[in-house]
């Protein structure tokens, strides 16, 4: 009962503390809306806009109707470029595909030669390069194979029926809007809770509680509670308002659901900042060691690239990260309508480190609380 | 004689309140000119607008014969004018040495390299700091301290010299020297004008001229006999009293009743107590007994020893050596019972600044688990008792130190503790609000029987104690009733037995000589000049190397995140999952899957059971695509009848959707123009047109080549922005900002010479991240090594303004390290052009993305390491990046304010 009503005036105080300091909120609501925003609207994930030069020795009717077959939102409108500026056009990286019709083009594909169209691809573009040359073979495959199905007919004999689940028409918006406000969840969670121990340090205000009946678990544990209800509010309004109203990413999944993980989650990451904040000494040092725990654990995650693809090494390290889980678990709830009953293995795992650095952290507390 | 200032009708205001109303003031030149009164009554704003520090609001304020107004004159006078802020050394710089702290500040009045020398050495005697000339400064006591913010102020000679709390927390030993000190400069010099603002009312009786102020006004101003004589008091600290207006003014004298001696319990024992932290000792073997109900003292300087003495007692700190007990019980860290019995006031009455007098009150009601019903009632008492009334919805941070104290007090005794342990509780605070305080204390121990432990360094507060220890550089000089200590030294003042008892245990100490200063250096008065730019590069460089910490994270920090972001992002899609639903299981689908199969991308998962487990493949991630071959797929093939194969793709990431897709796709096509299935003599149709895909620059599709050039920008952008964002902010947290309002320092060379040790750390952090992409990812450069440097030379001119830029919004270090990664690590990893093409934005990003240095130094990277190019192809990109520097820097110059507000 003592411990519990000293850890609820606690974090009342911690949230009381957040909203005194304007330049906090203004950077939280920052982070959870505009933000938000401006990544939904970067393409990163999905072919769209791609500019695409055209070297058009051929002319004919053939040609014409291959380029006009490049069409946005996934290509920007051809542009004509002459053979003698491929070179410093891709170099300057004004254009990331150049199609190279040779000439005779036409004539030799009616005579069946089978001739070579060159498609350029600056494969310094890593997200665009891969999908789109796919795009621009197909495209041109089929233009052709039409082209030519006037002359001769011969039957396609099987089909490939390929449909995206979840999102159908590969909106990066999706993607991107949610995996903001995972990433800022880990982010703003390591931080206000290891800035919020630095500068009761830094305060003295910490000798003082130090000396009244409240230990450094209530202590740790306030931190926690008091900053976990600001930004699950934060998260929840951004999830609804932003993601969902403003943006509309259907969200397949049940928020509450989510919702729990998330309060999981920020038990984990706000132990971490207590741990860090063991070892900084300054706000400085707690900065950079921020830097260095929390832009690794986000961008390895998944949130931004796929995980499949790191060194198996790397993620086999990564897979039992509670960050990877996170994104694990974001993603199954929210796009593909998981369920407790596929996501709690994750829920535990999480909740399991959580204990395990809040344990740490404890243990470290009372020996460095104190400013000497 | 003109005088040296001149007010009229100034006034200052910080938000709502009156920190000064329309003072009308003409202080004569020449004289010591004392500022007394009770703390947060406009004294240090007065100060600050004479010395230039605070912009002037309302009314007129002349200086040195001109208008504090006019930035023309502010920068004419300001190598004229010395102003030692309050709070002893907050402008000096704690990692730096003594002597290194005078040479910046003489660099900054453009001091040449002999001129400088002969002046440190000139001070350092004068002073008697010659011994601990290559000491740091944050390790000297406060006395020393002291008489180097002095050294400092007198660098260059000045005719003005503002002196704000000089001696506050100084043992009365190295006041007596500093007083002597100033007194033997006037003696020089004696056309100075020396302002001083005191919380002693016996150094005022030593000063030629006082200004005693009330609530932000102006009450007398006079020689302190005339003010004496005028109240009819015989010393400074009555007059001033009498001076007040009839509402505050208590006038009966402090009379400390004695002690009922019936107690004997002793309520708190130390024995050898002793403290070290590494090979310094902060308490030497300190023993001594206090008794119940008695007001134990202790006395001495800032950092004798005495917080962490009491840190012991409170069980904050376990001793080194030596035990204590509380009512006969040893003192145990974390020992809960104890707790309830003992109240703390800490140095500097660390209260909750964010929260309200009355939330305060109520938390820590809470915090001690009073019962809920009588919370109220309790604060309400305390609110009463301690005069709060009037504070009682003010934030903490907005009251004023007398204010703050009291509130301090009430918080350490909610819980109506046996034991007040209270660390300073008057620092800084004026004589009434300190006898109102006294008078609490004295309630407290008489009336409540509360034993209080209480440390201070102003004597008359000493005398009032039962019994005090006299204290200094850890160790107990001795104990004794006031009364007995004096007539042991046959002293006339408790000041004076100090002075004796310091004396016999530091041996006596030479009289220093007065520095024999002479000419005023030229001032450079040009708008920018290198030696002060330099002297800010130099002193940041010296700070940076000093924190190993700091410059470890700024050196490795970049190396280690380049590493796992290097081979962590790859867009190189592989090890997909797939499952398969064969429903047909013949010949042709087998062939079909054993495309698939025979990917490197694809690894296969256990065959999916039916309709339903497809889905929840899919819902649980353990496949991200699902084939599904109809019944009689391979019979419809054989008979050229229309077939479908359906696949999923879990769609979650669309990167990695749109990645499985386009293999799916060549996968099939493979299929189709196998020979092998078409079996039954019907050839597959030759194809058409051959697309010949050709990756250039990096022909075998390995991202490795496109993200070790992009992690040199992305890293060079995030930690030098930051690290220059924290250098600036740190400076306005820690208060040594005010040296760039009263010194010749103008905004641009603080700014650039800030900037220059970051630039520095970037590059080198730019040769590690270089030689890692040649050796470590074994990506080698193509192209032009010197358009590749210059690019980075001048990207990390631009990153570094950015986080400049950013510093001028943000007050608080953890706001401008939060602030600067959030508008940092977004456009660079989005808006850059490192994940998407910069020619594919639109909206926002693009928009964010055009404003964001990367942009412009991605290409070079890239295009020098991978295509091989060289300073002509990239001009346009450099030109773009070049303006960012003077662009970034002219906004930061606006956005920097030239005064405090």
């Amino acid at each position: 009962m003592r411990p519990l009503s000293t850890i609820f005036w606690l974090s009342m105080k911690e949230v009381r503390s957040f909203l005194g300091d304007w330049v906090l909120v203004g950077l939280v609501i920052y982070t959870f809306s505009l933000a938000i925003i401006a990544q939904a609207q970067s393409n990163s994930q999905e072919l769209r806009n791609a500019s695409l030069g055209v070297v058009d020795e051929d002319g004919s009717a053939l040609s014409h109707r291959i380029v006009a077959a490049f069409l946005p939102p996934y290509f920007k409108t051809p542009e004509s470029v002459a053979q003698g500026d491929i070179d410093r056009l891709m170099n300057t990286g004004r254009y990331t595909f150049i199609l190279d019709i040779p000439p005779h083009f036409q004539r030799d594909v009616a005579a069946g030669r089978a001739p070579v169209l060159q498609v350029l691809v600056d494969a310094t573009a890593m997200m665009q390069a891969g999908i789109g040359a796919g795009y621009a073979q197909q495209i041109i495959n089929t233009e052709v194979s039409d082209f030519v199905r006037h002359a001769r007919s011969p039957g396609v004999p099987a089909d490939l029926a390929a449909r995206i689940a979840f999102n159908p028409n590969i909106t990066t918006a999706w993607f991107t809007s949610v995996m903001g406000v995972i990433t800022n969840v880990t982010m703003l969670g390591i931080i206000l809770a290891g800035a919020a121990v630095v500068r009761e340090r830094e305060h003295g205000t910490m000798d003082h509680l130090l000396v009244m009946p409240v230990t450094p678990f209530e202590i740790a544990m306030a931190k926690v509670l008091g900053n976990a209800v600001v930004l699950t509010v934060a998260v929840g309004l951004s999830l609804s308002l932003v993601v969902r109203e403003l943006l509309h990413v259907p969200i397949a999944g049940s928020i509450p659901l989510f919702m729990v993980g998330v309060a999981i989650y920020l038990f984990f990451a706000m132990s971490i900042g207590i741990f860090l904040a063991t070892i900084a000494r300054t706000m400085p040092q707690l900065g950079l060691l921020f830097m260095l725990v929390a832009i690794p654990l986000n961008m390895l995650s998944g949130a931004n690239t796929p995980l499949e693809s790191m060194p198996p090494l790397l993620r086999s390290v990564m897979e039992t990260s509670p960050t990877t889980h996170f994104v694990s678990f974001a993603q199954a709830i929210l796009y593909r309508g998981a369920g407790l009953e596929l996501v709690w293995r994750e829920f535990v795992d999480i909740a399991v480190a959580g204990v395990a650095f809040f344990a740490l952290g404890l243990i470290r507390f009372r020996r460095v609380a104190v400013a000497s | 004689m003109e005088p040296v200032v001149r007010a009229e009708g100034l006034r200052h205001r910080y938000r709502r309140r009156d920190a000064l109303a329309a003072t009308t003031l003409d202080i004569p030149a020449g004289r010591i000119a004392g500022f007394i009164g009770p703390d947060g009554v406009g004294k240090s704003t007065l100060l600050g607008l004479i010395a230039g520090a605070k912009r002037c609001q309302t009314g007129t304020l002349q200086v040195l014969g001109g208008s504090m107004k006019s930035a023309r004159h502010r920068r004419k006078v300001c190598p004229r004018i010395a102003f030692m802020p309050q709070g002893l050394g907050k402008n000096l710089y704690a990692d730096l040495t003594v002597r290194e702290n005078i040479d910046f500040f003489a660099r900054l009045f453009g001091h040449g390299r002999r001129e400088r020398s002969r002046r440190i050495g000139e001070l350092l005697a004068a002073t008697g700091l010659e011994a601990f000339g290559d000491r740091p400064a944050g390790k000297l006591s406060g006395g020393m301290r002291q008489k180097l913010g002095l050294c400092c102020a007198l660098v260059h000679d000045p005719e003005l010299l503002i002196l704000d709390e000089p001696t506050t927390g100084v043992d009365p030993l190295s006041r007596r020297q500093f007083w002597q000190l100033i007194e033997r400069l006037r003696a020089h010099r004696p056309e100075m004008t020396v302002l001083v603002a005191t919380a002693y009312m016996e150094e005022a009786e030593r000063f030629d001229w006082l200004i005693a102020m009330d609530a932000g006004t102006v009450l007398a101003t006079g020689t302190p006999a005339q003010l004496k004589a005028q109240t009819g008091t015989d010393t400074i600290e009555g007059a001033f009293v009498a001076l007040l207006p009839q509402s505050r003014g208590q006038r009966e004298t402090l009379i400390v009743p004695p002690r009922r001696a019936a107690d004997h319990e002793t309520a708190i024992a130390a024995r050898g107590l002793t403290r070290r932290f590494g090979d310094f000792t902060a308490v030497d073997h300190v023993s001594f007994d206090i008794q119940r109900g008695e007001i134990f003292g202790f006395v001495g300087s800032n950092g004798c020893g005495k917080t962490t003495t009491m840190k012991m007692l409170t069980g904050l700190l376990p001793a080194t050596a030596g035990t204590a007990t509380l009512f006969g019980k040893p003192i145990a860290a974390g020992g809960m019972r104890s707790r309830m019995r003992v109240g703390y006031m800490s140095q500097s009455f660390s209260l909750y600044t964010e929260l309200t007098v009355r939330q305060n009150l109520d938390l820590h009601a809470r915090l001690f688990h009073l019962p809920a019903a009588s919370i109220a009632a309790r604060t309400e008492h305390l609110v009463r008792q301690f005069g709060l009334e009037d504070w009682c919805d003010q934030l903490a941070s907005s009251l004023p130190l007398g204010i703050r104290q009291r509130l301090s007090l009430a918080v350490a005794v909610v819980h109506q503790p046996d034991v007040l342990i209270l660390d300073e509780p008057t620092s800084g605070v004026d004589p009434l609000a300190r006898d109102l305080f006294w008078r609490l204390l004295v309630d407290l121990s008489r009336n409540a029987g509360v034993t209080i432990f209480v440390s201070t360094h102003f004597m008359n507060e000493a005398g009032r104690c039962d019994r005090v220890a006299l204290m200094d550089s850890g160790r107990v000089l001795a104990t004794g009733k006031p009364q007995e200590l004096m007539e042991a030294r046959s002293a006339q003042t408790l000041d004076e037995a100090f002075v004796s008892y310091l004396e016999q245990a530091k041996g006596k100490t030479p009289v220093p000589t007065a520095p024999a200063l002479r000419e005023n250096a030229k001032h450079s008065r040009s708008t920018f000049s290198l030696r002060r730019a330099f002297a800010y590069a130099l002193r940041e460089s010296l700070e940076l190397l000093r924190d190993p910490i700091r410059l470890g994270f700024a050196l490795a920090g970049t190396a280690f995140l380049m590493l796992i972001f290097g081979f962590g992002i790859t867009t190189d899609v592989d090890s997909l999952s797939f499952a398969v639903l064969d429903r047909d299981n013949s010949f042709e689908s087998r062939a079909y899957l054993g495309e698939l199969r025979g990917s490197t991308y694809f690894i296969e998962r256990p065959p999916i059971r039916d309709a339903n487990d497809l889905q929840e493949r899919l819902k649980s991630g353990t496949a991200n695509v699902t084939i599904e071959i109809p019944p009689g797929f391979g019979r419809d093939m054989k008979r050229g009848r229309p077939v479908a194969i359906s696949a999923w793709v879990d769609g979650s990431m669309p990167f990695r959707a749109e990645t499985i897709h386009g293999y799916l796709e060549a996968a099939h096509r493979q299929f189709l123009a196998d020979p092998a299935i078409h079996g039954n003599g019907q050839a597959a149709s030759p194809p058409v047109v051959e697309v010949s895909l050709r990756f250039r620059y990096n022909q075998d599709f390995s991202s490795v080549y496109a993200m070790v050039p992009a992690q040199l920008a992305l890293q060079l952008a995030l930690i030098p922005a930051i690290l220059m964002a924290l250098a600036i902010v740190r400076e306005k947290e820690l208060g040594s900002i005010v040296n760039l309002y009263v010194t010749p320092v103008t905004r641009l060379e603080f700014l650039l010479g800030k900037q220059i040790p970051y630039v520095a750390v970037a590059m080198t952090n730019f040769a590690i991240m270089y030689l890692m992409a040649l050796f470590i990812f074994g990506v080698p450069l193509k192209g032009s090594f010197s358009a590749l440097l210059t690019g980075a030379l001048v990207y990390v001119l631009a990153t570094t303004a950015y986080g400049r830029v950013i510093s001028a919004f943000t007050r608080t270090q953890i706001a401008a390290l939060f602030g600067t990664a959030i508008m940092t690590v977004l456009p660079a990893t989005m808006f850059s052009g490192m994940l998407t093409p910069v020619s594919s934005l639109s909206g926002i990003a693009a928009f964010s993305g055009r404003f964001f240095p990367m942009t412009y130094f991605l290409p070079i990277s890239l295009g020098t390491f991978t295509k091989g190019l060289g300073f002509g192809d990239l001009a346009g990109h450099l030109l773009v990046l070049s303006l960012f520097f003077p662009v970034l820097t002219l906004l930061s110059l606006l956005l920097m304010r030239p005064q405090e507000t």
